[in-house]
């Protein structure tokens, strides 16, 4: 099974990890400005790259802490070293 | 009308039901451990707060991660970047709740009591670490995993705190509606021992 590496307890079983998707998906300044479309491709679109993709984990089952990580989605392979953010 | 004396229920182990069939298995010795008080701390790692909290509770808290520091009668175990479960067996839950989270509160932090949230099972002998690595993926060899370390991870399909006290003496903290799941897992895999 693939090791996920938790900046905070090092390298752990893909289990204890649940995804959160896109990375940095900013929140709208101004949400009621936003026309129904606009407000619809906030919440439900994001990229989808072939290749290095940064996107948001929490470690579910140890630490309960949330972190970015770059992985190529074409490996699955981790490519950088991830960050704690809160 | 007269004064009744109040009725308490005893308190009784949440694994009670089932200590018969861990003192069974003979490999690996599987004790109840007596209920602690503990608290959940949320603080600041880098301000003076820790420091605060270490001279309430009387020892140092743990600096670096999945790791736990001795106290006088518990144990301060680094739970996250920003977080502590410290125990008491010695202290009533609500005093120990309520001095960590008057030092933690002066610092930005908290402290939740959480005594009811874990029980906690104690297994010694030589077989210990193999029983528990044949439900844990972690890496639980006395190199790796030596006295001084702890660990949020997953036995089985349950999350559970490691603690290695010793090369041959762990403890396991488990959330008490599922520890009758570990028992019952432990039991089972002792059979191949
Ligand atoms: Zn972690």
């Amino acid at each position: 099974m693939q090791l996920i590496s938790c900046p905070w307890c090092g390298p752990r079983e893909e289990v204890e990890f649940s995804y959160g998707g896109q990375a940095a998906v900013a929140y709208p300044e101004h949400p009621a400005a936003l026309t129904d479309e606009q407000w619809a491709r906030f919440v439900f679109f994001r990229d989808n790259p072939k290749g290095p993709f940064a996107e948001r984990w929490v470690h579910a089952a140890g630490c309960r802490r949330w972190f970015t990580a770059v992985r190529d989605t074409r490996t699955h392979r981790f490519v950088s070293p991830s960050e704690v953010t809160s | 009308m007269a004064d009744l004396p109040v009725p308490t229920l005893p308190w009784a182990h949440p694994l009670e039901s089932r200590r018969a069939r861990l003192e069974d298995v003979s490999a690996v010795r599987q004790e109840l451990s007596a209920p602690v008080a503990a608290v959940d701390l949320r603080l600041d790692p880098a301000g003076a707060g820790p420091a605060a909290v270490a001279a309430v509770v009387g020892g140092p808290l743990p600096e670096r991660p999945d790791t736990w520091t001795a106290l006088p009668a518990g144990l301060a175990l680094r739970l996250g970047p920003d977080e502590w479960l410290l125990t008491s067996s010695r202290a009533r839950p609500e005093d120990w709740e309520f001095g960590v989270d008057e030092a933690a509160l002066a610092h930005g932090g908290s402290a939740v009591d959480v005594s009811a949230q874990r029980t906690s099972l104690r297994l010694r002998g030589q077989r210990a670490r193999d029983l528990l690595a044949s439900c844990c993926a972690l890496d639980l060899r006395p190199a790796s995993f030596p006295r001084g370390r702890c660990a949020q991870t997953l036995l089985g399909q349950s999350a559970v705190l490691l603690v290695a006290h010793d090369t041959d003496d762990l403890q396991l903290f488990v959330r008490t509606s599922f520890a009758g799941y570990v028992a019952d897992l432990l039991v089972d895999a002792a059979h191949d021992f």
